[in-house]
């Protein structure tokens, strides 16, 4: 979980992703196309990501915890937050203010 | 304005049926028109200049208008572009123009004068057109028809709405194509439309009837046949609606495999009809000039039932997913512009831009911002449909090979349950796409006023009902 939490606050956006995830690669896409250079580590292949795995799957209920996205180093969620946040309007004030986004 | 001689050949008729219904959808979209016009992307709100003048509409012969389009007018070959349809529709109860069609309400002398003199009440106004005549006499009326359609043009924003005067757009209903098994069926409630649409005004009907008595004997076999088949199909479609199953050979196979989707099928079906009779209310309210709070009633109604359909293709998603992403549940022509098993989003927004003005600064940004976060989203969502569909081929091409040996046997094995892995997830980009579609239509309805959402749902409901009219006339076109 510190590993999480530590890898979570380094960047302004952290994703949390599996390479054979193709929901994942949605909201890599996603931020891609909004801008966002954002920190992506694939769990499957992280020496200690099935540690990490765990861990996310006990932070946001659910399994597979992936794709999981910080924000300002705070969970903001998967897809379907991600997703609603966008359409309401709010993903990018958040991204701005995390420092994510230049303009 | 002079009108160009249509030189067409009298033969191709397909051809100008196919293009007054392409015109019809360009009515819609005008800025496909435009795009395709000026061949370069529209601006990131989708936002056009209307073409200034009509015959830049793609596909319209030089000044002939999109109006004369609609009506299926033209100086040659009128009577026979416009018989199909009418003979189409009489088979499904009268073809009605509204008292204020085409019109709206902001200059009421103009449209008086106009309505008064070309489309409306007056059978006899059609008589003249419907008899054969010589191009003389079709001259004023189709002259009538110009000025209407530059009227009707510069209150562009509105003819999507307006022209929805009420019959007009569920005519496309009645012959909508609610059972993707036939491809001749018509909506349940087609006798219904059928009473509803003879008590209003027959002008279009009478005049076809009077002009086409004398045809009536010169209908191909094949027609005829064609119409019983659809009054068949009718038939059979309303009781499978009313969840009676119809045994007929070949449908047994359908018992067993296909129950999600025809289960799903038939609620659809019983949505689409609640859901056109929803919009018929909100229109008569709208027309009515109905309270704030009268409306909002209805508009909310209309929501909720949209939430209902979402809610109804989840469950059916969990029993057959390929049956939803296929669109076998939609006509033809909507399921030409299926995205991940349903409409898009951002289209629609496009669509709704030019007919929802007048809008505040501050809504215009809210639409425009909320089109272009949803076509990231779909966009987002389709690069991750692409790379499962890769995922999914390198999975299966990874067992091909020199079979026989028990090792390869057990690869196979293993690659197959891989590849029935990733197809679960196909699940979840649909559930993905719903709630986009969901949420869009929710976050649209909260920048908007009441009346404006009641308008936008109309034209969105219009829309579409215009894409399954479109599907019933393309399949039931006579071919040679």
């Amino acid at each position: 979980m510190d590993k999480v939490m530590k890898l979570a606050s380094q960047k302004a956006v952290v994703i949390f992703s599996l390479s054979s995830c193709c929901m994942c690669h949605t909201v890599k896409s996603l931020f891609h196309d909004l801008g966002v250079d954002a920190a992506v580590y694939e769990l499957d292949e992280d020496p200690r990501g099935r540690e990490m795995e765990k861990a996310l799957a006990k932070l946001v209920g659910r399994n597979p915890p992936v794709p999981a996205v910080f924000i300002g180093g705070k969970p903001v969620g998967s897809t379907d937050r991600i997703m609603s946040l966008h359409l309401g309007g709010k993903l990018v004030p958040l991204l701005r203010d995390a420092g994510a986004l230049w303009v | 304005t002079k009108q160009k001689e249509n030189t067409t050949p009298p033969g191709n008729l397909i051809a100008l049926r196919l293009r007054m219904f392409l015109e019809i959808i360009n009515l819609l979209l005008p800025e496909r028109a435009e795009r395709s016009k000026s061949g370069s992307q529209s601006s990131r709100c989708g936002e056009t200049r209307p073409p200034s003048d009509p015959s830049e509409l793609r596909g319209v012969p030089p000044k002939s208008g999109v109006l004369e389009a609609e009506l299926g007018l033209r100086r040659h070959d009128f009577r026979q572009d416009r018989s199909f349809v009418a003979r189409f529709a009489r088979d499904r109860g009268s073809f009605v123009l509204p008292r204020d069609a085409c019109f709206p309400c902001t200059d009421p002398a103009v449209s008086v004068k106009h309505s008064g003199q070309a489309i409306n009440s007056d059978p006899s106004q059609f008589g003249v057109l419907g008899k054969p005549t010589a191009s003389t006499e079709i001259a004023p009326s189709a002259a009538r028809v110009e000025s209407l359609t530059s009227f009707q043009h510069k209150e562009k924003q509105h003819s999507l709405i307006s022209f929805s005067g009420g019959q007009f757009e569920n005519w496309g209903e009645s012959m909508a194509d609610a059972s993707p098994r036939t491809d001749t069926s018509t909506d349940v409630d087609t006798d219904d439309k059928n009473q509803r649409l003879e008590r209003g005004q027959l002008a279009f009907a009478a005049a076809s009837d009077s002009s086409d008595r004398s045809k009536d004997k010169t209908l191909d076999q094949k027609t005829l046949r064609r119409l019983a088949q659809n009054r068949e199909a009718a038939r059979k479609s309303r009781l499978r609606k009313k969840g009676i199953f119809i045994s007929s050979s070949g449908d047994q196979s359908h018992a067993t495999g296909g129950n999600g989707a025809l289960t799903f099928d038939v609620e659809y079906a019983r949505w689409l009809e609640e859901h056109n009779r929803q919009i018929s209310e909100l229109r008569a309210a709208v027309n009515a000039h109905a309270s704030e709070n009268d409306l909002r009633v209805i508009v909310d109604g209309v929501m909720a039932h949209y939430d209902e359909i979402f809610r109804l293709k989840g469950i059916a998603a969990k029993a057959d997913v390929f049956h939803i992403l296929s669109g076998m549940w939609k006509t033809p022509a909507e399921r030409c512009f299926l995205w991940l098993g349903g409409f898009r989003s951002s289209e629609l927004l496009k669509l709704l831009a030019n007919q929802l003005e007048p809008l505040t600064e501050q809504q215009m940004m809210g639409i425009c911002n909320l089109q272009q976060s949803s076509q990231q989203a779909e966009d987002a969502l389709s690069q991750g449909m692409e790379a499962l569909q890769q995922s999914l081929s390198e999975t299966l091409a990874g067992s091909l090979g020199p079979s026989g040996t028990s090792g390869n046997v057990a690869n196979y094995m293993g690659q197959m349950a891989m590849a029935m892995g990733k197809l679960g997830t196909l699940e979840n980009f649909l559930h993905q796409a719903d709630n986009l579609r969901q949420q869009t239509l929710q976050q649209m309805h909260r920048i908007l006023t009441t009346r404006q959402s009641a308008r936008a749902l109309l034209a969105i409901s219009d829309y579409f009902s215009r894409l399954r009219a479109l599907s019933s006339l393309w399949l039931a076109r006579p071919q040679e």
